[in-house]
Parts: structure tokens; C-alpha cells; sequence
């Protein structure tokens, strides 16, 4: 039995995004939506995150940032990119300043497509990535079963 | 004697379960206050176990034993409480736990954290003088410091001590973290400063202070409800308006300095406690 996937908390980052899958990510959290059914809470501290949402393109600046928030959270966590900038840089992928999408940092588990990306899409991306997050956790209890 | 071990163990092994039923409550009663479905009642036991399944992060290992010391201390309060030790005893039992509590935020060190232990601190010296006052009110109206004696009592010590019961369900919103005086850390996920005294905690050692915060809501409610022990039914009703009204408080207020926490909570321990024990000195 596992419990990671009834209180997944999340950490929200906006990597250079124009604000508007931001606006969105935060719309999930209004009453409209309420994720906060699902046990999601949005945490603002990477320590206590599982879920790592990312929106906007990586850029020279940010990209310790994002390293540094991603490190930070314990294991098992899971990184969702929000939007097409976030996936592969979207229209800013030209800018001199930016590297490309979150996966140029860190790894990405969930890909969630749309500009700005709807919330149903954002929820959605959020459930695929707990599956992931379970397997993670799985493995994770297995190789702490060996070590033993 | 065998009564009281009874009692201890069946706070130790209760409380948790309590508590995490009072705080999912509490979740799904602000949810619809706020046109929210919430979480499952159950919530706050899945958020613990899930804590426990995490990586043992931790940024130095002392942290881990003032956590645990802190728990312990925490339960040992609630214990004595419910096994109808003295009342002096507790609330000393209390500032420990927290002591050590402040202690481990001291040690993770990082500013966040800092800024927490020291606004724990602030909220711990708010809350005492009433704490204080409230024992020294059980002894002018019972004539016994033990929680026993009290809960023995013929009529309700509320009628005696009506002014000093408006003071501890005061300083119980300090206490119970709620806002408007949810300075060092809340239990729900506010961020940055408000979850201050606990951002350097991870994985188990968050589960652990989670637990106490479960034990800790028993606890004071079972203080308030001492107010009312000589007739049982009317103490739980009285703790469930009270926690109902912590919940609308907590809901309708927006946090406030630490300057007016200290002072208006000293102003009332100040106001109710003297009113309060002078009438019942001169009486
Ligand atoms: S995907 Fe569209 S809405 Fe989202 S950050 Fe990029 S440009 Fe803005």
C-alpha cells in the first residue's frame, strides 16, 4: 500500500514563461477546480514537494535555479513541464538567452502540451505523473530492501 | 493507579487517530467555507504516511533527535494530562517539547528556519502568562493542581473561572497554529516564512512534528473540555463550538505582526487573569 500517490505536494516554478500557463497552474488551486481534493497542496518549499511543475523555458538565469529547487526535494519526485515552453522553449526557443525546454536541466517525467496549457490538461498531466511517482517509490523500497 | 496507566495508554494510542480526524474535519469544514468539495477526512493520516515513505533528508543529524525529543515530550504532556497528573507539570512538560522544537530549527541552520524558531519563540512567551494563569485559576477554584481533582470537581469550574476560559480559548488559536496568529508554521502548506520553522524539515522528521501537532490538538482540547468536566456532554459540545470557531477565525482573518500577537495576548491574560483571580481572592 502506498500512500505517495493520495498526497502528492507540489512546488510550482515559473522558468521563464510569459505568466500564462502560470495564471493556469493557479487556477487548478481556485475553488473552480480544487485540487486540493486530490490531497494536492501547493507547498512553495521544495523540501516538502513530490511534484515539481515547471512553466516557461529554461534560460541562462534560471537554470541554476531549477537545479538547485530540483536537488533540493527528497526522493521520490516527479517533474511535470507545463506548457510548450516548458517542453521544448516554444516561441521564445530562438532567444539568445534561452537554453530550451526544462529537460535541457533536469530530467522530465510528464509533458504537458497546450499554450497556455488548460487546466483539465495540467490535472491530467499531474495524475499520469503520479503513476510515475508510485513506480519511483516502488523502486526506491526495493533497492532500500538490498541494501539491508 | 491502574486507572491512570489506562488512561496514558489509551491517549498514546488514541490521540493520533483523534486528532487526525479533528484536522481532516477541520480541512473539509474550510474547504466549504471556502465553495471547495476538500480532501478526504482522512487526509492528514495520508499526508503522515506518505511523509514516512520520503528520503531521509535531513541537514544535520541533530536535528532528528530535538525533533524526536520534541514528539516525546509532546506525548508525555498529553499523557500526564489525561492520567490526571499535575496540572504545573504539564504546561512545564509543554515548554520543553517546544523548547525543543525551536531547538531543531535553530540547528537546521538557514535563514527560513531562523526566522521560525525565533517567531516560536515570541508565540511560546504569548502564550505562557495565560497557561500560567489558567493553573493558578484551577487551584482558587478546586483548591488541587491535579488534572484528577479538577475533572473530579462537583460543578463546572467554568462558572468559577468564566473569564480565564475566554483567555485559554484565545491563546489556543496561537497554539493550534491557526491564523490570524499562524506566525512561525501552519499545518496547512502556507509558504516561505509562514512555514518558516519547519522549511528545513523533510521526509519522516516533517511526519514527526506532524504527529506531535496531532497530539498537541488533543491535548488542548482536552484542556478546554476540563472547563466543563463535572458534566461531559456539555465539555464536548463546548470543544466542538470551540474548534468550530477556530476554524471560522482561522478563516475570516488575515495574519497579523508579532507585535500584536504578544501584546494582545498578554493584554488578555493580563485583563482576564487579574479580573478573574481578584474577584475569586476577594469572594
Ligand atoms: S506555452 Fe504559451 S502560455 Fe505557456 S508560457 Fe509559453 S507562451 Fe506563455
Amino acid at each position: 500500500m502506498s500512500y505517495i500517490t493520495k498526497s502528492p505536494w507540489i512546488i510550482h516554478y515559473d522558468g521563464s514563461s510569459c505568466n500564462g500557463c502560470d495564471i493556469e497552474v493557479l487556477a487548478c488551486l481556485t475553488p473552480l477546480y480544487d485540487l486540493e481534493r486530490f490531497g494536492i497542496v501547493n507547498t512553495g518549499n521544495p523540501k516538502h514537494a513530490d511534484v515539481f511543475l515547471i512553466t516557461g523555458g529554461i534560460n541562462e538565469q534560471s537554470r541554476a535555479v531549477v537545479k538547485n529547487t530540483y536537488e533540493q526535494m527528497p526522493d521520490p519526485k516527479v517533474v511535470v513541464a507545463v506548457g510548450i515552453c516548458a517542453t521544448s522553449g516554444g516561441v521564445f526557443r530562438e532567444c539568445y538567452n534561452i537554453m530550451g525546454g526544462v529537460d535541457t536541466v533536469i530530467p522530465v517525467d510528464v509533458y504537458v502540451p497546450g499554450c497556455a496549457a488548460r487546466p483539465e490538461s495540467i490535472i491530467d498531466g499531474v495524475v499520469r505523473a503520479l503513476g510515475i511517482l508510485e513506480a519511483k517509490r516502488a523502486k526506491m523500497a526495493e533497492q532500500e530492501g538490498k541494501k539491508q | 493507579m491502574i486507572e491512570e496507566i489506562i488512561f496514558a495508554i489509551g491517549f498514546i494510542i488514541l490521540a493520533p487517530f483523534i486528532g487526525a480526524l479533528i484536522g481532516g474535519i477541520d480541512r473539509k469544514v474550510t474547504a466549504r467555507m471556502q465553495g471547495r468539495v476538500g480532501p478526504p477526512v482522512l487526509q492528514p493520516l495520508y499526508d503522515i504516511f506518505k511523509l514516512f515513505e520520503k528520503e531521509k533528508a535531513v541537514v544535520r543529524n541533530e536535528v532528528n533527535f530535538y525533533i524526536f525529543s520534541y514528539l516525546i515530550f509532546v506525548v508525555f504532556t498529553g499523557a500526564l494530562f489525561f492520567s490526571g497528573g499535575d496540572i504545573l507539570l504539564v504546561i512545564f512538560a509543554l515548554t520543553l517539547a517546544h523548547a525543543f522544537l525551536i531547538l531543531g530549527a535553530y540547528a537546521a541552520v538557514s535563514p527560513y528556519s531562523h526566522v521560525g524558531a525565533e517567531r516560536e519563540l515570541l508565540q511560546l512567551m504569548a502564550v505562557e502568562p495565560m497557561l500560567i494563569l489558567a493553573a493558578t485559576g484551577f487551584y482558587m477554584a478546586t483548591g488541587s493542581f491535579a488534572v484528577k481533582d479538577i475533572a473530579l470537581w462537583p460543578e463546572p469550574v467554568v462558572l468559577t473561572i468564566p473569564l480565564i476560559f475566554v483567555g485559554i480559548v484565545y491563546v489556543l488559536t496561537i497554539k493550534l497554529r491557526k491564523s490570524p496568529f499562524d506566525l512561525a508554521t501552519t499545518h496547512h502548506a502556507h509558504q516561505e516564512l509562514v512555514k518558516g520553522l519547519t522549511t528545513e524539515f523533510a521526509g519522516p522528521t516533517l511526519g514527526m512534528v506532524e504527529i506531535a501537532h496531532l497530539y498537541e490538538t488533543v491535548f488542548f482540547l482536552g484542556i478546554v473540555w476540563l472547563f466543563f468536566a463535572s458534566m461531559p456532554w456539555v465539555g464536548l459540545a463546548a470543544v466542538i463550538v470551540v474548534y468550530f470557531l477556530e476554524i471560522l477565525v482561522d478563516n475570516t482573518t488575515t495574519r497579523v505582526r508579532w507585535q500584536v500577537m504578544l501584546r494582545s495576548a498578554w493584554l488578555v491574560a493580563l485583563v482576564a487573569g487579574a479580573i478573574n483571580l481578584g474577584v475569586l481572592a476577594l469572594l
